[in-house]
């Protein structure tokens, strides 16, 4: 390769004010009329975003001691159970946890109007939230119970740690069914109503750095308005699957688990969301830089819509009961046309995963590295990627002392 | 000729009165009905899209603010909310008009009132809750 850039040379360019940073849609026009031997030689960094519903999302919370103390172990934050099973007063809320007096799908399809993702949003957003404690009471922690309002600025920390984020590539969600289904790919309306996909195709982090290459332990992120971190492969991380020439992933693939200070983040990028007949979630705004530290990271990076691909999977049949494979494979130039056609059927699409949103997000990402406000980090370790071997295993039901 | 489609809201006092019949017999008022629901409390809500001479409308207007009955424009009725829209367009694959509709390759929604029939379906489907319902 011609070009052969370092992280250090790129953060001096940063520091200067002289860094050249495109987001992951400008670039797609300047390599094409630049050439990427040319456009590697002029671009530092490229930006890239995401804002779509991620689930396993969640946060720590230290609540603070109260006189006398107590060691917290059934805590509720406006009613939606936090997980009391670490230190006295540290909790774990997560994203899809529901209230305990939700009538959840007893009432089919239930609504789901509030939950987990919805309390870290109030958080963020600075409103007061009704905490409600229990204990069985200690020597050195005697209080039982406690009621009192409480803020973010109150706790003494709360961070934000997600075990399974920007999915790179993910399914588009088809109902094949004569009836209606309510699942966490939204509403899908029967035979073949409609088609829905969540990833943002050429701007998503992880489809412009598909090998991972400079994506890894320790990588300084956008997340949530906020400087975050990625701290390791996500749950389901699961490099090792059918790729294009380019190394796009052609079915749902790499995963992160990121963290981030939940009191430096803004509650536009972190968005309490409900799936009729499914349950709540959290939508999370991500941006990752990628160094263009040489042509080929460059050439991933200026992938376009037209070249990714993402299987087209059953969610009355193939999904949930594993019956029938994909029905085909779409590009998310086809997804993003607005419709796609299955079993000679025009299907119309949606995309969960806002685009302008990610769009944002990059741009935003690209101004505070033009304004030497952010710096780029190589990574402490890399992530599995696709020589790793790594993979996702099914879970088999087994009785006691059965082999798999 | 005018047309509009409104919402007719009925105290229980009058749920039980033909005022459609009126409508047509006495102001010669074409209508459509768009949705039409009685809640437990008796109180009736009717969704049309209500077309006439522009005096028989006003009158058949009226007619029915007279008899307690409240017209609202359905425009007034469902409401995008376009800051807690995620721009996600969960919504534009359920809307049955596509009055919620994506603007590609922008990929933002947009909501045009004149093409909602006030079904409700997207009140819902919307993960932000950004359509709200306003009687």
């Amino acid at each position: 390769m011609k070009v052969n850039r370092t992280y250090d040379e790129i953060n001096e360019r940063i520091k200067k004010g002289e860094a050249v940073v495109m987001t992951a849609e400008e670039i797609i026009p300047f390599v094409e009329e630049k050439g990427l031997e040319q456009a590697a030689r002029e671009v530092d960094v490229v930006t890239t975003g995401t804002f779509g519903p991620m689930c396993s999302s969640g946060a720590f919370l230290n609540l603070g001691h109260p006189m006398p103390r107590m060691r917290m172990s059934e805590i509720y934050l406006n009613g939606v159970n936090a997980y009391g099973g670490i230190a006295a007063v540290d909790a774990y809320l997560g994203a899809t946890e529901i209230p305990k007096t939700d009538p959840a799908n007893t009432n089919f399809p239930g609504e789901f109007n509030y939950g987990g993702g919805h309390v870290i949003e109030d958080l963020i957003a600075g409103k007061e939230v009704y905490l409600e404690a229990y204990s069985y009471g200690t020597d050195c922690y005697p209080r039982k119970k406690l009621g009192t309002y409480i803020k973010l600025e109150d706790m003494n920390e709360a961070f934000m740690f997600n075990s399974r984020n920007a999915y790179q590539n993910y399914n588009v969600a088809v109902n094949l069914s004569e009836k209606t289904l309510y699942t966490y790919m939204g509403i899908l309306k029967p035979n073949l109503g409609n088609a829905n996909y969540s990833t943002s195709g050429q701007l998503s982090p992880l489809f412009n750095d598909p090998l991972l290459r400079t994506t890894g332990i320790g990588t300084r992120i956008f997340l949530g308005g906020t400087e975050g971190y990625v701290s390791w492969y996500g749950t389901q991380h699961n490099p090792s699957v059918n790729r294009s020439e380019t190394g796009a992933p052609r079915t749902p693939s790499g995963t992160l688990s990121v963290i981030g200070d939940m009191k430096q983040m803004d509650a536009a990028w972190i968005r309490g969301v409900s799936f009729l007949g499914y349950g709540v979630s959290l939508m999370v705004g991500i941006g990752i830089p990628i160094p263009i530290l040489n042509e080929e990271i460059l050439r991933s990076a200026a992938v376009k819509d037209e070249e990714l691909f993402a299987p087209v999977v059953d969610y009355s049949q193939g999904y949930p009961y594993g019956r029938g494979g994909p029905l085909g494979e779409v590009s998310y130039a086809q997804l993003k046309s607005g419709t796609i056609v299955i079993h000679d059927k025009e299907v119309p699409t949606a995309p969960l995963s806002s685009y302008p949103k990610a769009k944002e997000i990059a741009e935003i990402l690209k101004s505070w590295i033009k304004e030497g406000q952010f710096l780029l980090t190589e990574p402490v370790e890399q992530l599995p990627s696709a020589d790793s071997g790594k993979k996702l295993s099914p879970m088999k039901i087994r009785s006691r002392g059965e082999e798999n | 000729m005018v047309k509009h489609k409104i919402v007719l809201l009925f105290p229980a006092t009058v749920v039980e009165q033909p005022f459609l019949y009126h409508l047509v017999k006495d102001y010669n008022l074409i209508i459509n009905v768009l949705k039409a629901n009685i809640n437990p409390r008796k109180e009736g809500t009717l969704v049309l899209e209500l077309a006439g001479d522009k005096e028989n409308y006003d009158s058949g207007i009226h007619f029915l603010e007279s008899r307690g009955v409240k017209t609202v424009p359905l425009e007034q009725q469902i409401v995008w909310n376009e800051e807690r829209c995620t721009q996600c367009g969960a919504c534009t694959v359920i809307c049955p008009t596509s009055a919620l509709e994506m603007i590609r390759p922008e990929m933002t929604v947009t909501f045009n009132g004149e093409k909602c029939i006030a079904c409700g379906h997207c009140l819902k489907a919307c993960p932000a809750r950004a359509v709200e319902e306003h009687y």
